[in-house]
């Protein structure tokens, strides 16, 4: 180990720290350009995006493998990226095209995959956990060591369905990482405007689940803690649940005026950019050169880039194939149209 | 052999656990208890709590986690005590079930059953006695079962295990009691057509679930009468057996939908929209329709029966029907 001080004091091995820069610069500029594109009205519907949280997708992805299951939310753009979803696939389905990595069917807020264990792309709030409370489930019952990482707001812990599936997890001591994003704010609301109690580790200690807070500008540090916690989970230590402190730079989504935050908050936030303080880190301990940042952001610029291409080559799925998917391999009677669910959902590969 | 609907349930649950060890049962009481209604008593002796799994009184959270579970491999059963209860966890069933294999693109196939108890009858009240099942089988993605038989009762879960989607199976709190003879190789049956319980000429009762007893009770005092009625069993409510119910109705001319769930925006209604659709020339009369007062379903034995469809009803509102054809 070539060790030296972290952003959180924690040590950087140099490699790990320039991929770990590389995953935040892919998501900043896959979610930079994003907004490009709404603007440009080639993306349209809701859009949130995750600029300013890049470390906690990162630094808890990097401690996950390719067995494990991730369930998200509705800003998981960042997530699907780094789980192995290509950024064409996900551009292309913001564009609504039979390209995308749901063919268009799902759209900015409900990004799957099959090949990556990716289980969205879930818009409701809190609607994800219980799902991931099943996935493991699964895994447990059929003797697999996998763990299932689950990510949600700060707001879902107002939600039953918190409370539910971290009983139920706990209870039946389920191989699942709570992954808790918070960013301060449910959508305009602040978390000491909607919650008595807002240490919300505390919440997961009520139901006798291990949790504690990350500093979630810290890619290191939420490496670091994310890797304790799987290999906790992994080795039948039961649920684990981290608080991963963070904060988003944009707006909640393209509508939001922002009427409930002061822009000096922003600003003092922005002055811990998780990419920016790996960065120096690295560039002070002597384990990132001019040239080798200028690259860092140049691939990520070429792989965005030719993801654009990508998107705009794509093309909209025929409407006759509308009624596919709401049933799989029997057509219903029902107006549910011929084929539908019959056919292999078609997995573009090539996709950059 | 002699049995019952409960038993016939209990029958079909057992088989299912039996030969597929993915199948686990999990709800409200089940294992300890026995099961609210007794269908799966004796069932954790068997199998054990893994596969028949206590939860607490979280529906939204054991439902979702039922999604999951067939998400990862498994194909669970989960019991919701009651369709009052399942607005708990309405989230689950619509927005994770019934979309997932859509929003995904195909991806992500659901193999689901839930199993629930519905309907009046028994003095529970309003918030133990609606038929909410008409809800359900709006929504695109769900299949929607109502089994009536003993047959049926045994037969639809091993198919709808098979399913690669989310199944919804409801269960007539009036029916469990229900004696009969079930045969010993009773297996699985389909769960896409409607059935003929008794066939009849003159007119089609078209009903499910829970009022098919009443209504093949109304079909022999219409007989008596010389009204020569056919009995169609819809069992799968989505998606509607169309041709089932067009080729009865083309051959009666007539047509009474029964219904325990209310008259407005109901099923009923569904049904009666697709004859007048598709087979308007060959009535002879408006289509009738026999479903519950638009009440909350009271307490009082005497105010509950009135709201609830009787056969005593749809003897009159065939009559009605049969007389208005001229």
């Amino acid at each position: 180990m070539t060790g030296t001080p972290g952003p959180g004091g924690g040590a950087v091995d140099a490699a790990q720290g320039r991929h770990l820069l590389l995953q935040m610069l892919r998501v900043r500029q896959l979610e930079e350009k994003c907004v490009e594109l709404y603007s440009a009205a080639k993306i349209r519907g809701f859009l949130h995006v995750y600029i300013g949280e890049e470390a906690v997708a990162a630094g808890v992805l990097a401690s996950l493998g390719p067995e494990d299951a991730v369930v998200a939310t509705y800003r998981e753009h960042g997530h699907a990226l780094l789980r192995g979803v290509s950024a064409g696939a996900i551009l292309a389905e913001m564009y609504g095209y039979v390209e995308g990595c749901c063919r268009g069917r799902g759209g900015s807020m409900h990004l799957f995959d099959a090949a990556t264990r990716f289980f969205g792309g879930n818009a409701i709030v809190a609607g994800g956990l219980p799902l991931a409370v099943g996935l493991a489930l699964a895994d447990k019952m059929a003797g697999r060591s996998n763990v299932t990482a689950c990510f949600f707001g700060e707001g879902a812990v107002a939600e039953g369905e918190f409370h539910e599936s971290l009983n139920l997890a706990a209870l039946w001591q389920l191989p699942v990482l709570f992954c808790c994003e918070n960013n301060l704010y449910a959508m305009g609301t602040a978390l000491a405007r909607s919650e008595s109690q807002t240490d919300i580790a505390l919440k997961a200690a009520a139901y006798e689940i291990p949790a504690w807070a990350v500093d979630g500008m810290d890619v290191l540090a939420v490496q670091e803690g994310a890797r304790r916690a799987v290999d906790a989970v992994r080795s039948g230590g039961g649920p684990h649940f981290l608080e991963l402190r963070t904060y988003r730079f944009r707006a909640h989504s393209m509508f939001d005026p922002e009427r409930y935050r002061a822009k000096d908050e922003v600003a003092r936030w922005m002055e811990r950019d998780p990419i920016t303080l790996l960065r120096t880190a690295l560039e002070s301990a002597g384990q990132l050169s001019a040239a080798e940042w200028e690259q860092l952001q140049a691939d990520a610029q070429a792989e965005i880039a030719a993801a654009v291409d990508f998107a705009e080559a794509g093309t909209p799925e025929p409407v006759e194939e509308l009624t596919r998917f709401v049933y799989s391999e029997r057509d219903t009677g029902d107006g549910a149209g011929p084929g539908t669910g019959t056919q292999p959902a078609g997995k573009e590969t090539g996709a950059p | 052999m002699k049995s019952s609907y409960r038993e016939a349930l209990r029958a079909g649950i057992r088989d299912a656990m039996i030969r597929d060890e993915r199948v686990f049962l999990m709800g409200e009481d089940v294992g300890a208890y026995g099961g609210s209604f007794a269908v799966s008593l004796g069932l954790l002796e068997e199998f054990g709590p893994d596969r028949i799994r206590d939860t607490p009184l979280s529906e939204s959270g054991f439902v979702g986690a039922g999604i999951g579970a067939a998400l990862g491999g498994m194909r669970p059963i989960v019991e919701i005590m009651t369709v009052n209860f399942s607005l708990l966890a309405l989230d689950q069933i619509v927005n994770n079930a019934a979309t997932l294999l859509h929003m995904s693109g195909g991806q992500f196939h659901v193999p689901l059953v839930i199993r629930m108890t519905t309907g009046a009858g028994r003095q529970l009240g309003a918030q133990h006695s609606h038929s909410l099942e008409g809800w359900y089988a709006h929504i695109p993605g769900l299949r929607i079962l109502a089994p009536a038989t003993l047959e049926d009762a045994r037969g639809m879960l091993w198919t709808a295990l098979q399913d690669p989607d989310p199944v919804l199976i409801f269960e007539h709190g009036s029916l469990y009691n229900v004696p009969g003879e079930l045969a010993d190789d009773a297996g699985p049956v389909d769960i896409d057509t409607a059935a003929i319980r008794r066939p009849g000429n003159d007119i089609s009762l078209i009903t499910y679930g829970g009022t098919l007893p009443a209504v093949l009770d109304a079909a022999e005092q219409l007989a008596a009468d010389g009204i020569d009625a056919e009995v169609l069993d819809l069992r799968t409510l989505r998606p509607l057996d169309d041709a089932a119910i067009m080729a009865s109705v083309t051959r009666t001319h007539r047509a009474v939908v029964v219904d325990e769930g209310w008259r407005s925006g109901s099923l009923s209604a569904e049904v009666s929209a697709r004859i007048t659709e598709q087979v308007f020339f060959d009535l002879d009369a408006p289509v009738g329709r026999v479903c519950s007062a638009e009440v909350p379903i009271p307490y009082a034995k005497h105010l509950e029966l009135a709201a609830l469809p009787s056969a005593a009803r749809v003897v009159a509102a065939a009559k009605e029907t049969v007389d208005a054809g001229g």
